[in-house]
């Protein structure tokens, strides 16, 4: 996986490295696409998670999609990340590389507030439908604890 | 509007607990054949990935444990090896072992409860009864092990809370035996009773391109013929010791993914058996935590075999990182992505469940099949609402 990883970075311009448990790749928003395709056709076909995690300090959001395949020699973990403005975020869809990300991009787009362009369906999943306020998973939502 | 749109009705089925807890399923049918149909999930969210961001690493213990009852060992076993993994700390071999014997237990009672609700939405209130009950002491024994029915909160991180109680083996023993007579009567009764086949084989088929490509997980993916299961794939605790095999089917039915979760049951016997007759002897607790534990305590230790908590590991502070782990849950992969900062609580903790990998079959499968068909089908996926929602 880390192969991959440091082929992808070095063709898209990203850089790669290791994490306990997965290899990853970052590369720009605008290469995401790109980058999936590669990763797919490298025969990784689906994703196990897709976290949006939100860095106030920076100003961003950073987006990961950790893709694996279930074929014997390539189920290791790769890990395809990136970072958008957190007052605007947005980045394609990789639903269409990658079916399995569907339902998680969506409850990324819920609880953080990330826009998937292209996405077939961003509607509420696991609020409420009245549902208002701050995206929960911002880290500027408080939660209050007794 | 067309004709054909004049000819559907749309048929709305819960929130109130059409199964195995709430959910909404929001068919379009004509006649009594489903067109489409659209699950509508969220009733019981539980806000688990944000509550983590305000507890301790060991708060965060039971949380996991809560969106699926029947089969929290596995996810109490997901999240201890993710922090694990970011502390660079791996549990004692016994305690790795103890570990795979509770998490395999689960696997049976988890199958038992799905094979129970299958039952039911089969129709059969036999089968849902038998199945439940027989869960039972299999519950026992995992109480004996670590002093609760369900919500073990037993593996901690760097290791277990409790040894192994005497006689644990045997004990076990005798629920196995009694379990394989009654398997035997299941398959009389339930598995290949007519009106069970009728109803399971060959409806809500998977194929393998499909299964794949929409990532499904667990028996759903194993019954459609992809021998995938991260006990192998990526063998953790002590899977690499025990000769283990995975269970698969071709037909990608209903059927086959009753018949994956059935062989699997005796499968996970195999597993404890054999983990329980190679046990190997040694602490339960990594020594990084044990050696902050006063001397007083350490002695009371040894006496009751059980851990006290150090207040180092109360209060744990992880180095600013990153790991992901995966197991094999009892309805499937179920991965954990853990961010620190170097604060006392997860940065981020993404807990991706097997439900919810799996809620896209329900749109997948139960379409151009018959309104009846759609219980069959969602009994069969042992999807289970909490643990999809968390």
């Amino acid at each position: 996986m880390r192969e991959l990883a440091e082929r992808v970075a070095s063709e898209l311009g990203g850089e790669s490295g290791e994490s306990p448990g997965f290899a990853w790749v970052r590369v720009p928003p605008e290469k995401m696409l790109e980058a999936a395709r590669m990763i797919r056709e490298a025969g990784l076909e689906h994703v196990k998670a897709v976290t949006a995690i939100d860095r106030p300090e920076e100003g961003e959001i950073e987006v990961v999609y950790h893709a694996s395949s279930y074929e014997p020699g390539r189920r290791g973990v790769l890990a395809l990340r990136t970072s958008v403005p957190r007052d605007d975020p947005r980045l394609p869809s990789l639903v269409g590389v990658w079916p399995s990300a569907e339902y998680m991009e969506r409850e990324q787009w819920e609880m953080l507030g990330v826009v998937f362009e292209g996405h077939p369906r961003l509607e509420r999943l696991l609020l409420p439908e009245d549902f208002e306020g701050v995206h929960p998973l911002r880290k500027d939502y408080e939660v209050r604890t007794a | 509007m067309s004709e054909a749109e004049e000819r559907t009705i749309e048929l709305l089925i819960g929130p109130q607990h059409p199964a195995s807890g709430h959910m909404r399923l929001v068919a379009r049918v004509d006649g009594d054949v489903v067109v489409e149909l659209r699950p509508d999930i969220g009733y019981v969210h539980r806000t688990v990935e944000k509550l983590a961001e305000v507890k301790t690493y060991l708060q965060v213990v039971p949380l996991v444990e809560r969106p699926a009852l029947a089969d929290t060992a596995n996810h109490n076993l997901g999240y201890v090896l993710a922090v694990e993994r970011l502390l660079g700390v791996e549990a004692p071999p016994r305690a790795q072992y103890l570990r795979t014997v509770l998490a395999e237990i689960s696997r049976i009672h988890s199958h038992l409860y799905g094979l129970g609700i299958l039952g039911i939405m089969l129709g059969s209130s036999t089968a849902f009864m038998w199945c439940f009950n027989d869960r039972e002491p299999l519950i026992d024994l995992a109480q004996e092990l670590t002093g609760a029915r369900l919500t073990y909160s037993y593996m901690i991180p760097g290791g277990v809370r409790r040894d192994l109680p005497p006689g644990f083996a045997e004990r076990a023993e005798k629920v196995f035996r009694y379990l394989e007579r009654r398997l035997k009567d299941y398959e009389r009764l339930y598995f290949r009773n007519p009106v069970v086949r009728a109803r399971t084989e060959g409806v809500g088929v998977l194929t393998r391109e499909d299964a794949v490509r929409l990532g499904v997980v667990g028996p759903n993916l194993r019954a459609s013929g992809v021998a995938y299961d991260v006990r192998e794939a990526d063998p953790y605790e002590a899977y690499p010791d025990l000769d283990f095999h995975v269970v698969t089917r071709e037909e990608g039915d209903c059927a086959a993914r009753m018949w994956v979760r059935v062989d699997e049951i005796r499968e996970s016997m195999r597993l404890v058996r054999e983990a329980l007759s190679k046990i190997p002897d040694g602490p339960i607790l990594h020594e990084r935590f044990s050696k902050a534990i006063p001397p007083k305590w350490r002695e009371w230790m040894e006496e009751k075999r059980r851990v006290k908590i150090p207040a180092a590991m109360v209060s744990l502070r992880i180095p600013p990182g990153e790991a992901l782990s995966r197991v094999e849950a009892a309805r499937g992969e179920l991965t954990f992505y853990l961010v620190s900062d170097g604060s006392p609580n997860p940065y981020r903790m993404r807990m991706v469940t097997p439900s919810f990998r799996n809620v896209v079959l329900f749109r997948h499968l139960i379409r151009d099949c018959r309104v009846a068909d759609i219980p069959a089908i969602y009994g069969s996926l042992d999807y289970f609402p909490p643990e999809a929602d968390r």
